[in-house]
């Protein structure tokens, strides 16, 4: 097993808002709007040092997806930001006529998506975001695993013509990806070669996907662990690839097992190469209040979650 | 100006392809788009600044139209292609297989002249606020023009919309509401009163246009350009314009029944018969 090590824990929105800052410098296409969270999205340095470009729409998410659509029109590149659910179920209606139907250049930007928001418990804790989106036509869905990851992700995203769903968190989390990386959309990254199982895993479930693999070296058990920032479009031939040598796959997601990454992998193995598969996700269940450690052990996201659903595959396999 | 008389004569060759447009399908809106041929022949022939022959998405430096109520897509495609921004003869095509003229107005087949799908309620202020902002980023001194139906006006986005536009001091939309009072279950009064609608566009800090003749094409092109002369003095712009749903076809006035239904053959001649061939039908 490949050893990361980090020298800080950091949020993957403050990864966000330091690409959010970035892209202000270098593309004076870009523009950013807001619903009244601009701290919480850490969109206050575009603010400061953009006050032209950058767009306070207030608690009405409805009227900033429309006024993102309206900005693609005289060529801007919109940024919106908000939590997760409100960038997703509150507005799906606006965002599948304005901006995916209507094919708008906006980059939907979705903070304190999951269990790990904690404490403002299920009304905010989305974990059916990423099926929402992904179900929308040519929407690219990204959920990169740390600060670097995200960052590196955002400014990415102003360079690809057409509507992206960038998911991200509120916890401070392991910082392991390297600063200096290149982003591609659709393209999975290795992150430990190994040959008994191989462990999908996308967002805050990277890490502990690393720590599973962790475990299991130490039980003898060989993981590969992929590193799927980017849901849709699938990077299948990496999928594939795999799995024609481990023979059986795990996937991990702080997202409803319902219609999220371990779907689009289910999906794609029965069509291509039927595989057997466990779920690490929550099942069919509403969060609650709590601190995100307790939430992730709770609802079964754990890295011992992985550990417990590896063995469970590889004990499936023929 | 361009001569009144001509534009009247479009107005009827425009009401003749939307009847003769949802007749050939058995399906579409025609009730709304008989009641906005004026303020489309009055926008695109008088009153906007606009290219039908080098349309692109962008639109720079033209003035821009959208279409919130998407369902009226009949009077909006006719008068769009008799502009010349498509042949005249694709309106043949409307809400049939392989169409850029779908049933809602959409960007999705290429369709110019659309910059926007429209067709859920409620989106296209929002919409049209984005383009104004994007003007004005780019120093673009042109106008965004958008249509709303009364109807629609139950949409709580569109007062997201309202309020931000004047928060914000989006002073270059015009926005027109078509106030026919009908909706599908029958007229807005009873369906889901809109009260006062005046006082609340002025409420929300809009400068507030009536224009109560709404199918007369000299009081709609007027109105229009009184509506120009408060562009960027701050505030946006409303019209409120009366018209009778299903201007133009006796059988048609007077009810909200031909808001979504198409006629038949002995409705579509008897319409026909009220709305002369002034340009050649499609």
């Amino acid at each position: 097993m490949k050893k990361y090590t980090f020298t800080e824990k950091k949020d993957t929105r403050s990864g966000f808002g330091a690409g959010l800052s970035e892209l202000g410098k270098t593309n004076p296409n870009v523009v950013a709007l807001c619903a009244d969270l601009t701290g919480s999205l850490k969109m206050d340095a575009f603010q400061k040092d953009h006050p032209e470009r950058f767009f306070q729409i207030g608690i009405a998410e409805a009227n900033m997806m429309g006024i993102a659509a309206g900005l693609t029109i005289g060529g801007k590149i919109p940024f919106t930001g908000t939590f997760a659910n409100f960038s997703t179920g509150r507005v799906y209606d606006q965002i599948r006529q304005s901006i995916a139907y209507s094919g708008k250049n906006v980059k939907i930007c979705a903070s304190h998506a999951g269990l790990t928001l904690g404490e403002d418990g299920a009304t905010h804790q989305i974990l059916e975001d990423i099926g929402l989106m992904k179900m929308l036509p040519h929407m690219v869905v990204i959920n990169p695993c740390d600060y670097n990851q995200t960052k590196a992700a955002t400014i990415a995203i102003a360079a690809y013509d057409g509507p992206v769903y960038l998911r991200f968190g509120r916890p401070t989390i392991p910082n392991f990806t390297s600063a200096d990386q290149k982003f591609e959309i659709g393209k999975a990254v290795m992150l430990n070669e190994g040959t008994d199982v191989t462990i999908i895993a996308t967002g805050h479930l990277v890490w502990k996907a690393i720590e599973a693999g962790e475990a299991l070296a130490a039980k003898g058990i060989s993981a590969e662990i992929i590193n799927i920032h980017t849901i849709k479009p699938l990077d299948t031939d990496a999928i594939l690839k795999s799995i024609l040598k481990t023979k059986c796959v795990v996937t991990a997601e702080e997202h409803q097992m319902n219609g999220g990454l371990g779907d689009s992998v289910a999906q794609f193995l029965s069509r291509n190469h039927p595989t057997p598969q466990e779920f690490v996700a929550v099942n069919d269940s509403f969060g609650e209040s709590g601190t995100p450690d307790e939430l992730m052990k709770k609802y079964g996201l754990d890295s011992v979650d992985i550990v417990k659903a590896v063995e469970k595959v590889i004990s499936r396999k023929k | 100006m361009a001569n009144i008389e001509a534009l009247k004569k479009l107005s009827t060759q425009v009401r003749r392809d939307i009847v003769r447009m949802v007749h050939a399908v058995s399906s579409g809106h025609p009730g709304g788009s008989l009641g906005c041929v004026e303020y489309f022949v009055a926008l695109y022939k008088v009153v906007m600044k606009h290219d039908p022959k080098a349309f692109t998405m962008d639109g720079k430096n033209d003035d821009l139209f959208f279409l919130s109520n998407g369902h009226i897509s009949p009077v909006f495609y006719s008068v769009l292609a008799r502009c010349g921004y498509f042949p005249v003869e694709e309106l043949k095509t409307f809400r049939k297989l392989n169409s850029r003229l779908q049933g809602h107005p959409t960007t999705h087949e290429g369709l110019p002249g659309v910059r926007i799908a429209s067709g859920s309620l409620g989106q296209g202020m929002s919409v049209a606020i984005g383009a104004a902002l994007a003007k004005k980023l780019n120093k673009d001194n042109s106008i965004v023009y958008t249509l709303h139906g009364d109807g629609e006006l139950q949409e709580g986005q569109i007062w997201e919309a309202a309020m931000y536009a004047a928060a914000y001091k989006v002073d270059n939309i015009i926005c027109t509401v078509d106030y026919n009072g009908r909706q599908i279950d029958g007229d807005v009064e009873n369906v889901l009163s809109l009260g006062n609608l005046k006082a609340k566009f002025e409420a929300f800090g809009w400068t507030v246009i009536e224009n109560p003749k709404g199918n007369d094409l000299e009081s709609v092109i007027s109105h229009l350009e009184k509506a120009k002369t408060f562009v960027g003095k701050g505030k946006p712009i409303m019209i409120l314009m009366n018209t009778e749903m299903g201007m133009g076809i006796d059988y048609m006035m007077g009810t909200h029944k031909w808001h979504g239904s198409a006629p038949n053959d002995d409705q579509l001649a008897k319409a026909l018969l009220q709305i002369e061939e002034t340009e050649k039908d499609y």
